[in-house]
């Protein structure tokens, strides 16, 4: 899902063997990970022993991580002060060793590869040497990663607060937490595409139906299901389990009627243009940023500032108490329906520029993520979700430092977990919300 | 239309491993939500973790088969353990959220290349049947009668589930008369009513959801038995087929998830068979083969939401057992 643009160092290898080393430690409960001598691991518990010597310029280099793995086992160990390296392996098989090149001095690097796929002859002894030789290595450094990962959780983390506020409202004011509202994300960018690239109108007047056309799905929604269920008198539970049903039946349609393809949208993926030293933002980016911020800007002075704004957060406040004090709930509902979906719409955009692409379950991928911030914002609190969706977007795009990308979700979903137990109402919610 | 082939190829379902595993998989839920009143969403990963359980400690650390399925129930007691401290005080709504995300974190760890050596990462595992296969006591041969002949494998792997869910159904129902059981449904009728009966609630929902979180990694298992295991099967997809699974047969009610796992495999097999012939023959002119096949899901996604709104005790259910009145 993260473009594959997005240049990544080095610097990540360590930790990916760290997981692996720790996951082999917890396997083989009797594994030592940390080398009990510097230059040796495993050496008296197996009898196959691959051994070498780092040396460049016939200097021996000390501290240098070799890592052997392969078969679900996996091994670290840094050379002496001889340059030299021993690791024992339970089997007679193939073996990955791995020389961290962030661990070599300055100015040197492994000219044939860092990686040597290496396999026992007759004997039980094999020795692997690496060629090192003199080179830059190609990494951005730290700072810099730092910066633009930053620069990209920022546009993600605006992105998602657009589609978590219809989220949060919708919750406050109606008690459902939808499941379904992914599927308005997915309806905006399918409008978009449907208008913007199938019948190739001018973008400008393609994205704005798109969302026009999301907050009138969000009104059908009101007028057709979710008020005639108020009327039933269904419960919270019921409700969700409802949008539940619905999000599956809208994803599937989405399915039916545009497939399993991956569609984009004009101008995906263009070039990137350094503003200020380590910050490279595309034209799209930065149009992204801005329309995020625009329009994020225009719903807090809806809510403090219009009638309406106000009616939604007295009725999130307490329903009953705003009902009596004359504000036409149903109405006020509608309307929340109406502009959340359109802005889940206009998230939705956005996100097939991000990620990039659109597919009928574009929206569902980051359902999570939107009620992980929601809920680290506080459930019903519209700050709440902006500030949890700006918090959720920097981690997701932050921990790719260090965790391997395919595990950037987890950490947000962890902090969702975490949250709950230690703080379930929110960073900015009411203790008396989780009941 | 080739009625007789439609008619053979839906059959087969009443006893197909699927069955079986979501019968079983939507015991574990009924224990959940039926009887306790715990909105699970995460079931997916219960039987992710099973399906797991067993197959990585068969073909990683040798273990027999036997031994294989009791390492996917303790994973899943593990993993209740991990998510119920947390989130079992916490209201319905934020229960689901919470349970669905830790579904998420177990598939995407059982997805990730970091642990490739042993989860085979997306490609998933495959080939850990033969000790499975060499406890098998149906001598070798093709058995049955109509669509209902399989080699003597096949007839194990069904027959093992068949015990399997017999034994689970039986426990659940000595369980829910038991006790146990009153205290458990008390807690879902009105928390704090057994609370100041002296009762631990936190307790009993925490056993109650480490019992469905067992049955459902043995759903897990026997989704594993007669293929392969896939990370990509144990999606959040997943638990709302079971969901709708639960719902259908009636969420607090023994047979109920038989009965609603059956119907649901009957008809989803019936409307595989039979949408894309219908669009072939041309009578749907309005829906190629590929949507056909689509179609049924699409079908799935408002049977759920008519079921909840029109018949929430579900086709055995009582409306007096019902479970949603949630504060």
């Amino acid at each position: 899902m993260v473009p594959a643009h997005r240049s990544r160092s080095l610097s990540k290898r360590p930790i990916v063997l760290l997981f692996a080393a720790l996951f082999a430690a917890l396997a083989f409960s009797m594994t030592a990970v940390v080398p009990a001598h510097a230059d040796e691991t495993n050496t008296d518990k197996y009898q196959y022993i691959f051994s070498g010597n780092v040396k460049y310029n016939d200097k021996p280099l000390d501290a240098v991580k070799i890592t052997v793995s392969g078969g679900g086992y996996s091994a670290d160990v840094l050379t002496d002060e001889k340059g030299q390296w021993k690791v024992g392996v339970p089997d007679k098989k193939k073996y990955d060793i791995t020389l961290d090149e962030s661990t070599l001095p300055k100015g040197v690097i492994v000219t044939e590869g860092n990686t040597i796929e290496a396999e026992f002859g007759l004997t039980n002894n094999k020795t692997v040497n690496f060629f090192l030789g003199e080179g830059v290595r190609q990494t951005v450094s730290f700072f810099d990663q730092f910066v633009s990962r930053v620069m990209s959780g920022l546009n993600f983390g605006l992105m998602l607060a657009l589609a978590s506020i219809g989220l949060t409202l919708v919750f406050g004011t109606t008690g459902i937490a939808n499941f379904a509202h992914a599927e308005m994300v997915t309806f905006g960018a399918l409008m978009a595409l449907t208008f913007g690239v199938v019948l190739s109108w001018p973008l400008w007047i393609a994205f704005p139906l798109a969302v026009v056309l999301t907050g009138a799905l969000g009104w059908a929604q009101d007028v057709g299901l979710w008020k005639p269920l108020r009327i039933k008198g269904l419960s919270t539970v019921q409700l969700m389990i409802v949008s539940i049903g619905l999000s599956l039946g809208l994803r599937y349609i989405f399915q039916y009627f545009y497939g399993g393809k991956t569609y984009q949208l004009p101008d995906s993926g263009s070039t990137k243009i350094t503003l200020l030293g380590p910050i490279a933002l595309s034209a799209t980016d930065m149009v992204s940023m801005a329309i995020s911020i625009v329009v994020l800007v225009g719903v807090a002075y809806w809510l403090q500032k219009t009638k309406t704004g106000k009616a939604t957060r007295a009725i999130a406040d307490n329903a009953t108490l705003a009902s009596a004090s004359g504000i036409d709930v149903d109405r006020v509902v509608r309307f929340v329906w109406i502009f959340g979906s359109a802005l889940a719409g206009l998230s939705g955009i956005l996100w097939a520029y991000f990620r990039p692409g659109i597919k009928w379950d574009m929206g569902w991928q980051i359902l999570l993520l939107i009620f992980a911030a929601v809920v680290l914002g506080g459930l019903g609190t519209a700050y709440g979700a902006l500030v949890g969706s700006i918090i959720v977007g920097l981690l997701v795009e932050l921990s790719t430092l260090w965790i391997p990308s395919d595990l950037k979700y987890v950490g947000a979903f962890v902090v969702l977990i975490v949250v709950l137990l230690f703080r379930p109402q929110g960073l900015l919610g009411r203790r008396e919300r989780i009941g | 239309m080739d009625w007789g082939a439609i008619f053979s190829n839906t059959v087969v379902w009443i006893i197909s491993p699927e069955t079986i595993a979501y019968a079983l998989a939507t015991v574990g839920l009924a224990v959940h939500f039926g009887y306790a009143g715990l909105l699970n969403f995460g079931q997916a990963g219960f039987m992710a973790l099973g399906a797991y359980g067993y197959a990585i400690s068969i073909l990683s650390f040798g273990f027999p088969w036997w031994a294989g399925i009791l390492v996917g129930m303790a994973a899943s007691v593990v993993f209740a353990l991990i998510l119920g401290i947390p989130t079992l005080r916490l209201r319905a709504d934020y229960l689901a959220i919470a349970t669905i995300a830790a579904a998420e974190v177990v598939r995407l760890l059982f997805q990730t290349t970091v642990f490739d050596a042993f989860t085979n990462s997306a490609d998933g595992l495959g080939g850990y049947h033969e000790g499975f296969r060499a406890a098998n006591p149906i001598p070798k041969g093709v058995y049955g009668f109509g669509p209902f002949t399989y080699n003597e494998t096949d007839w194990w792997v069904r027959i093992f589930g068949i015990l399997l869910l017999a034994v689970v159904i039986l426990l659940t129902w000595l369980l829910m008369r038991s006790p146990w059981g009153r205290v458990v449904k008390g807690i879902r009728e009105d928390e704090d009513a057994v609370r100041a009966l002296g009762k631990n609630v936190f307790s009993y929902k925490m056993q109650a959801l480490i019992l469905g979180g067992v049955f459902g990694s043995l759903g897990g298992v026997v989704f594993a038995l007669p293929s392969a295991v896939v990370p990509g099967a144990y999606v959040p997809s997943l638990t709302f087929f079971l969901w709708t699974v639960l719902l259908l047969g009636g969420a607090a009610t023994i047979f109920g998830p038989v009965v609603g796992s059956v119907l649901f495999w009957i008809i989803m097999s019936f409307l595989a068979n039979v949408l894309p012939r219908m669009a072939d023959a041309g009578w749907l002119p309005f829906m190629t083969n590929a949507q056909a096949s689509i179609a049924r899901y699409i079908l799935v996604g408002i049977a759920l939401m008519l079921i909840v709104v029109f018949r929430p005790q579900g086709i055995l259910g009582n409306k007096k057992e019902l479970t949603f009145n949630a504060r």
